[in-house]
């Protein structure tokens, strides 16, 4: 639990302004009423909406419901944690189904995370610098996929990486032989290592597994029908995170740059040393979402692949779906989902680690002088040194 | 920044909880008083009542649309009791929905390999032994639709596989009426005549529901009279086979020529012959008007002929208020004059022997679909049985470079965990 406690440790306690706790004594009793009938709706909404739903799908998890009349009837029983033990070490087709979902979707996640933000952050930066003629224009273009319904992208995606696809005329025309994409169920690693005369793992790999998969099958990489989904990722959201992006591009003041210009840093310094740090709050949420919105990858799946071809687009929110409905296994699903939703949980609790603010004594040392003015991102690490 | 909203998030989320425990109290009471729970499924007694019935179809068209919801209309008109026909967009999920809800459609499609899990868990009102038209169905397809030796529901209609051949390529290749296949070593033979640069000689899906018929024709299969053979010696022969002309490049899967399945490669010449059911008469109609086939059975492997055959039931929901009409405009459906009918109008051939002879007369170039009829398998329709077909298909799809032994063993001891 020490990752819970770390950010908290790194800056994010709460300061001395708790004094305002006291606010709705006195003259401001009436407040709080009126404030709770204003935010009724919204609650009664997403009560009804979101956390009824989710109380009952954690039930459904922990009980035998078949999927008849209501999973709060007096029939359904509750069978503790028999549906989390089926999907996580039963040894049969429901065990090695999840391992094979899990392992796409880690490497899908590992693949488009880091690319979609990196491709958003560059697009942001282009797009804000003050010479580019047509801003306007790049933005909306950029953007542009991200408006468009994923079903939409996805059919399109089928058209264009279909074995005569205009992928595939493109490649032949530079003489390359391509893929038949979305039929495609060999791992990209697996075909690497093959080209290199590597066609079977040691023993040490395929005689040992997790969750079914053997490791050797854990490293086959994205497979390459994956691989078209994992680029169809890309260029979609990266519109979106660009958007974000800029907007925290655009809350940096100048002076700092020009400061630092006038230190003699060169463009290629000043983005890592100065415009990077300040937009870390935007890097977090960005990471954040594109981390959430990567592990319950669906709707892509559903219209393109049906987790098709050899199951290798196979993802756990898919996995989820087609238990429950198709195969009736309600508790199934909804165990599946919840241990995705604690496999996001815990993700992002590591991220948000690995981003936390550092104490800032060793940055001061190097540059051999204190900062320039106060920590320019706004977020109070001022008060860690306090703190301790 | 932080500070504030964390504070902010950690109130509105009490605040939820609260709200969350108040709505789940009046929630949960309501649901609660839901449908009375789990009828007993093989009750004799079906329910009657005035309300009308909504009939749930997952259609392949408009013309499969327009010709059930005729048929319904029309038996509305005679009986008297209103019945709508929906289509469904994913019949599956709608399904669920309805048993869920309960409030499911009176009657709806049913594949075989759904029928367990709606089974298990009461969804389904069982009438098969209360048809008036009971003795008349194939009873492999009455087999199809029982589950503890209850027979659950009418089958609707069935199609087999057949050997469906270009003509324009086979006389290209030099080849006559003589020399259609009837052994493995002819479709071997012939198969190797017909492949060029541009076209394969035989073509099909990269799926148990192809392949297998393959499988049949060894003698094996997935699941014989009850019990799992997927590892049997005749389903490794089987396999073994269609691997080595997938080697040799005389068959391929309808993918790896660039086609969805098999209709489409026959028709864009890709493929001089495919395996494909009765369907494909209506796709290949649609959007290969100009191509020319015919139909022969599928050859003889060395344990005899063996193909697949594919039906959908009539499915009735024991939720159902009014489970006597839904029985009578069952065996309106059912009947020999509905059943041709439907065969002419979107292609399935009748789930009943008394329309065997019309239907020949009618299609006398489709009769080898009806012959396979005889020696047909079908996939298993043990619940569970999708996930292993499903797994099997997955490891099908390698199965040029794959290792028969690893595939069906897998499938055996999937199907063993599953086998009732």
């Amino acid at each position: 639990m020490s990752l819970l406690a770390t950010p908290r440790d790194a800056g994010y306690r709460s300061g001395p302004d708790g004094a305002r706790n006291g606010a709705g004594r006195g003259i401001r009793r009436g407040e709080a009423v009126a404030g709770w009938l204003f935010m009724l709706p919204v609650l009664v909404i997403l009560g009804v909406f979101l956390l009824v739903p989710v109380l009952m799908a954690l039930w459904v998890s922990f009980s035998d419901w078949s999927g008849r009349g209501s999973p709060l009837s007096s029939g359904v029983g509750f069978v503790g944690l028999d549906n989390y033990a089926a999907v996580t070490t039963g040894g049969g087709l429901a065990e090695r189904d999840f391992g094979i979902a899990l392992r796409n979707n880690a490497w899908y996640v590992l693949l488009v995370v880091p690319l979609q933000t990196a491709l958003a952050l560059f697009l942001a930066v282009l797009v804000n610098r003050a010479v580019l003629r047509g801003r306007g224009v790049f933005r909306t273009a950029f953007y542009f996929p991200s408006v468009t319904s994923s079903v939409a992208i996805t059919v399109l995606w089928l058209f264009l990486f279909s074995t005569s696809g205009v992928v595939n005329t493109v490649l032949a025309r530079v003489g390359i032989a391509g893929p038949n994409w979305f039929n495609d169920p060999s791992g990209v690693l697996h075909n690497l290592l093959g080209a290199l005369g590597l066609r079977t793992g040691p023993d040490a790999l395929t005689q040992h597994g997790f969750l079914g998969v053997t490791w050797w099958d854990w490293l086959a990489g994205p497979s390459v029908a994956m691989s078209a989904f994992v680029l169809m990722a890309i260029f979609t959201t990266s519109g979106t995170f660009m958007l974000l992006f800029l907007a925290g591009l655009q809350n940096i003041g100048p002076e700092v740059e020009e400061a630092a210009m006038v230190d003699g840093a060169n463009a290629w310094q000043r983005f890592w040393r100065i415009t990077l740090p300040q937009l870390r709050p935007t890097l977090f949420t960005v990471l954040t979402l594109g981390l959430i919105g990567c592990w319950q990858v669906f709707d892509q799946i559903y219209t393109g692949t049906q987790g098709g071809p050899g199951k290798t687009t196979l993802t756990p929110a898919y996995l989820s779906y087609q238990s429950a409905f198709l195969s009736q296994d309600w508790g199934q699903g909804a165990a599946i989902a919840f241990i995705l939703f604690v496999i996001i949980v815990l993700l992002t609790i590591l991220q948000r680690w690995i981003l936390r603010e550092r104490p800032d004594v060793p940055r001061r040392s190097r540059r051999g002088r204190p900062n320039p003015r106060p920590n320019p991102s706004g977020n109070p690490d001022r008060t860690t040194e306090a703190d301790r | 920044m932080t500070r504030p909203i964390s504070r902010h998030l950690a109130g509105a989320g009490a605040v939820l909880v609260a709200g969350a425990l108040v709505l789940t109290g009046c929630g949960g009471s309501g649901f609660a008083d839901g449908p009375a729970a789990q009828d007993d499924a093989a009750a004799d007694s079906l329910t009657s009542s005035d309300d009308p019935l909504s009939i749930l179809i997952g259609s392949s068209g408009d013309a499969e649309t327009d010709a059930v919801t005729e048929a319904v209309a029309a038996w509305s008109e005679e009986s008297g009791v209103e019945a709508e026909v929906q289509v469904a967009s994913d019949l599956p999920q709608q399904l669920s929905q309805g048993f869920a809800a309960g409030s499911p459609p009176d009657l709806f499609y049913l594949a075989p390999e759904a029928i367990a899990g709606y089974a298990d868990n009461g969804s389904l009102q069982a009438y098969g032994d209360l048809l008036a038209n009971k003795d008349d169905f194939y009873p492999s397809l009455v087999e199809n639709f029982t589950v503890d030796d209850t027979f659950y529901c009418a089958p609707k209609d069935f199609s087999t596989l057949g050997l469906v051949i270009n003509t324009q390529l086979w006389a290209d290749a030099g080849l006559t009426d003589a020399d259609v296949p009837t052994t493995w070593d002819e479709l071997a033979a012939v198969a190797k005549t017909l492949t060029t640069d541009d076209q394969v000689g035989l073509s099909f899906g990269a799926e148990y529901q192809r392949v297998g018929t393959f499988m049949a024709q060894a003698g094996g299969g997935l699941v014989v009279d009850g019990a799992p053979v997927a590892d049997s010696a005749g389903s490794v022969e089987g396999l073994e086979y269609v691997q080595s002309h997938l080697e040799d490049g005389t068959f391929a899967y309808a993918a790896d020529v660039g086609a969805g399945w098999g209709g489409e490669a026959l028709g864009k010449g890709l493929a001089a012959m495919v395996i494909e059911g009765n369907w494909v008469t209506g796709a290949l109609t649609n959007d290969f008007p100009d191509v020319e086939y015919t139909v022969a059975e599928l050859p003889a492997g060395p344990a005899g002929p063996g193909t697949l055959q594919f039906t959908n039931c009539w499915g009735m929901a024991a939720d159902s208020p009014n489970q006597e009409a839904a029985l009578s405009l069952v065996e309106h459906l059912t009947s020999t004059e509905q059943q041709l009918a439907f065969s002419e109008a979107f292609g399935p051939m009748p789930s009943i022997e008394s329309a065997a002879a019309d239907w020949t007369s009618a299609n006398p170039d489709l009769t080898a679909f009806l012959d396979g009829a005889a020696y047909a398998q079908f996939p298993p329709n043990w619940a569970g049985a999708t996930d292993v077909i499903t797994d099997l298909n997955s490891q099908l799809e390698s199965l040029k470079t794959g290792d028969v032994a690893t595939i069906l063993g897998t499938a055996q001891s999937n199907l063993e965990a599953i086998a009732e």
